[in-house]
């Protein structure tokens, strides 16, 4: 990044490296071949090159020998590429279990970031080094694409649904974020920097206030929105402390109350347990699932419930979909679970539709 | 044959308007369909100006954001469906198709003409779009952006690519008929030129694949203008399901675009070598391979979309298979020339330019098909550059070689060589130079469709724009010289190059009904040695 005109994209995630072993690997087979046809086409040109106005070339037909051979070895090779494409990617494609979560939002143009503890930035990423951090993704428009070369990593931001996309950064410093899926006007303004960090001076800067709450009307103005390490209002508010706001103001405590007999499921200890449907269908209740839940709710209708929750689809915002999710995960830590909700019950009972 | 070289041929059998407006000979509608595309490569290449102009620099300072959006978008739809799609098909296809395989004309002429029609009817719904402000969505349409976002002429865009599909469709259907049903006596599949194995396959996708496009894209128009929901989520639709739909048409098409560039290049190869191409059933299979596996790879525009892990790990294995036809051309080509008799006429420059770039393309292909390194050049200039080095590299060389190695046939005019051999090395410099850096700056980490970039993209950039300026000489070149040719060029005779081929035994350019009588075919295709002993 320093250099005027580099090369070569700096590694800077855990990652890299291996994606770029597996570039070096295809160059060289690239290279093998292509230098292969070239010289083989220049070396025929100039030895068979016609001398005498009616010659003719030789009668040859082919040879079943050479066309297997020739067949057989890239297909040999192929298959190493495939084989060595699909390891890199399945290690791209798992976050390790332990990895720290951040919340991402592509709109029309720029990221929207909230990181677990609350914090909140536009256009930067802040990150610790050594630490797997998995990001889970959306969109409030159309597709945009998160995508940081220094760490070899993209992942399409898609409305209506999350991807995720992990990554270790290895040293500190500041690296591209772009957008690159198009998305419109302003397509090539809606980058930023992923700055990674000690994991000390990371928590550290957690601790900070928001670039500015209101900043969502803020132009897209990728470098100008710094000011981040002005350590000046109080700590924010945790994501799953402010869903537990959007779950009163949304009323949905009304529905999903802890008390036996509730219109809707008690949500305690939901998040990752399988669900049984009316239809005798089952699915295990992962984000995409509770912002199904609460989108369209009577997709899956949990078995013992009536299909009777309203749609929230257009009346609350991806950032508090996510926090509200998040409030919902919280709700399954063991600790909490008997604070918030009504004894245990067993599963004829705690199933239902969410939200 | 002196007789009807010095009498009617289908260029002078008729001056008047209605003679080739209501023509049903396909060698005129060949040349409308050349005429017509060539306004469309025009058109496309314009714009390509505009957008290297503006990466000259990483501010976006040329041209505005709206405007450089609308440029690629426009640039891409024009090239992609109204000049590669068309361009050796519906031109030397066209015109040799019948003459290859020794009939008069195609199995349905009229449809023939009424494709054309279509055609230009659909070129000119586009063009209504590009007047009455341009497109600004990329000419792969990916919605939500294009059906709920973007506020650019979108429907008639789309219209234009709806209408202009069914030609694709009636040329394709034409041509499979036309091949199984009209070939000379003696004209078995295997003595076929590899050119019409080529265009056999190619006719193919054309007709499974393009309805498929053509509903895609209506589905656009009828979401974006009725509010219907099929892609949108905010109407409960699936933009993921569009890009499926999408690109199983666009990822055969690009076989569209090359697989009748593979046909010329063997025949070009076999001629300027004198010799039979190496392997010929091979490489006459292999097209239909290419066709084939050309349909199941699509997934693989959609890595990082979030399709599931099995799909993209299926999708990566079959497009890896798509390597191995392709590799197979290469090596026959290549042991074609071995004990050859060469000769370094355009064409040949021309296809011998195409080997070299069709291979880099084809083996930068496999970067993407991995699926490791895909993620991270997916939607960079990588991608760029690998497309452009098949569809530029690959199909317009092998388009402009065609168009070399049959202009004494289809105008009775020899071009002059020396320009013309000059004109095919700055398309081989320029090319390089052009897209060869849009690998570097794409594996740094260049997005497409940027208007500005950051500043350590710049060097790269123009040494892509100095390549395009070379690249745009290289094009212009002909344009005069074959124009030139038409009036003071030497007459070429029946069969200048002494070329193989049933197109070659009548005279140029050819008489209305093409033969004076049936022809019949008692030898394999490319047979140098044994034709030597009756040159015409």
């Amino acid at each position: 990044m320093s250099s005027k005109f580099p090369l070569f994209p700096e590694q800077a995630s855990t990652l890299a490296a291996d994606v770029d072993l597996l570039y070096f690997f295809l160059i060289a087979v690239s290279l093998f071949f292509t230098v292969l046809i070239a010289a083989l086409v220049i070396i025929f040109a100039v030895k068979y090159r016609r001398r005498s106005e009616n010659d003719v070339g030789a009668d040859i037909h082919g040879s079943l020998a050479l066309e297997l051979l020739w067949s057989v070895i890239p297909l040999g090779i192929a298959l190493v590429m495939f084989a060595w494409g699909a390891k890199v990617y399945l290690d791209i494609a798992r976050p390790p279990d332990n990895a720290m979560e951040i919340f991402v939002v592509g709109k029309q143009w720029m990221w929207k970031i909230q990181h677990m503890e609350g914090r909140r930035e536009i256009n930067q990423l802040h990150v610790p080094i050594g630490k797997p951090v998995k990001l889970t993704i959306t969109s409030e428009d159309v597709i945009h694409s998160f995508y940081v070369p220094a760490f070899r990593v993209k992942k399409d931001a898609v409305p209506g649904r999350y991807t995720e996309l992990w990554f270790e950064a290895t040293k500190p410093g500041s690296y591209h974020l772009f957008c690159a899926e198009y998305c419109g006007t302003e397509h090539s303004k809606m980058i930023g920097q992923v700055i990674a960090m000690a994991p000390a001076a990371y928590e550290e800067w957690l601790t900070g206030s928001d670039i500015a709450p209101v900043a969502l009307s803020v132009p897209p103005a990728g470098a100008a929105a710094g000011a981040t390490s002005g350590a000046a209002g109080a700590a924010p508010e945790g994501m799953a402390k402010a869903g537990e706001g959007v779950f009163l103001q949304k009323g949905c405590l009304a529905c999903h109350m802890a008390a036996p007999g509730s219109l809707g499921p008690n949500l305690a200890g939901v998040f990752g347990k399988e669900r049984k449907f009316v239809d005798g269908s089952t699915k295990v209740a992962d984000e995409a699932y509770l912002r199904e839940s609460i989108l369209t709710p009577l997709k899956h209708v949990v078995e013992g419930f009536q299909p009777v929750m309203p749609t929230y689809q257009g009346q609350i915002s991806e950032q508090e979909l996510m926090q509200l999710i998040q409030y919902i995960k919280s709700l399954g830590q063991p600790a909490e679970g008997e604070a918030v909700n009504a004894p245990a019950q067993d599963d004829a009972t705690t199933a239902g539709e969410e939200s | 044959m002196e007789a009807a070289a010095a009498g009617t041929n289908y260029l002078n059998n008729g001056y008047g308007v209605t003679s080739w407006l209501l023509t049903k000979d396909h060698k005129r509608i060949a040349i409308l369909y050349l005429i017509s595309i060539t306004v469309m490569f025009l058109l496309g290449s314009l714009f390509a100006v505009g957008i290297r102009v503006e990466l000259l620099t990483p501010q976006g300072d040329f041209v505005g954001a709206d405007t450089y959006n609308k440029l690629f978008t426009m640039h891409g739809v024009v090239m992609v469906f109204f000049f590669l799609i068309p361009s050796i098909p519906a031109v030397l296809g066209n015109f040799l198709v019948p003459m290859m395989i020794g009939a008069r004309d195609l199995a349905f002429p009229r449809i023939n003409l009424a494709s054309w029609y279509i055609y230009v009817f659909g070129a000119a719904f586009s063009m209504y779009a590009m007047l009455a402000g341009g497109v600004d969505t990329g000419w792969t349409f990916y919605t939500p952006y294009s059906s709920a976002s973007s506020n650019t002429n979108v429907i008639p865009m789309a219209l234009g690519i709806f209408i202009t599909g069914f030609s694709s469709i009636l040329t394709g259907l034409n041509f499979i008929v036309t091949i199984h049903t009209m070939r000379a006596p003696g004209l078995t599949w295997f003595r076929l030129p590899l050119f019409i194995w080529a265009h056999y396959a190619t006719s193919l996708i054309m007709i499974l694949g393009t309805p498929v496009i053509a509903i895609t894209i209506l589905l656009v128009a009828l979401e974006r203008g009725l509010g219907i929901g099929i892609f949108d989520p905010a109407l409960g639709g699936d933009p993921i399901l569009f890009q499926h739909l999408f690109w199983f048409y666009s990822h055969p098409a690009v076989y569209i675009m090359i697989l009748p560039a593979m046909g010329v290049t063997s025949e070009v190869i076999a001629c300027f070598s004198r010799k039979r191409i190496f392997g010929y059933g091979f490489v006459a299979i292999s097209s239909l391979a290419i066709a084939i596996f050309g349909f199941l790879v699509w997934g693989h525009h959609m890595f990082v979309s979030g399709q599931s892990v099995y799909a993209a790990l299926v999708f990566s294995v079959l497009s890896f298979s798509v390597a191995i036809p392709s590799a197979v051309k290469v090596f026959n080509w290549t042991a074609t020339l071995y004990k050859g008799s060469i000769s370094f006429e355009a064409p040949m420059l021309y296809a011998m330019g195409f080997i070299g770039l069709f291979t880099i393309g084809g083996l930068t292909g496999l970067f993407l098909s991995s699926l490791g390194l895909d993620v991270h050049v997916h939607d960079t200039y990588f991608v760029v550059a690998h497309f452009h080095y098949i569809m530029v590299g690959g199909a317009i060389m092998g388009y402009q070689g065609g168009l070399h190695f049959w202009w004494p046939k289809m105008f009775g005019k020899m071009y002059p060589e020396g320009p013309a051999r000059i004109a095919a090395a700055l398309v081989f410099i320029g090319f390089n130079l052009t897209f060869f850096p849009q690998f570097v700056v794409g594996y740094l980490g260049m997005p497409r469709r940027y208007h500005a970039y950051p500043d350590e993209f710049q060097v790269l950039n123009v040494l892509s724009t100095a390549g395009a300026s070379i690249l745009a000489l290289g094009y212009l070149l002909p344009a005069f010289y074959l124009l030139w040719s038409l009036k003071y060029g030497k007459d070429a005779g029946p069969n200048p190059w002494r070329a193989t081929g049933l197109e070659w035994q009548t005279a140029s350019p050819p008489p209305t009904e093409n033969f004076e009588s049936t022809p019949f075919v008692d030898e394999d295709a490319y047979e140098y040695g044994a034709r030597e002993a009756h040159v015409v």
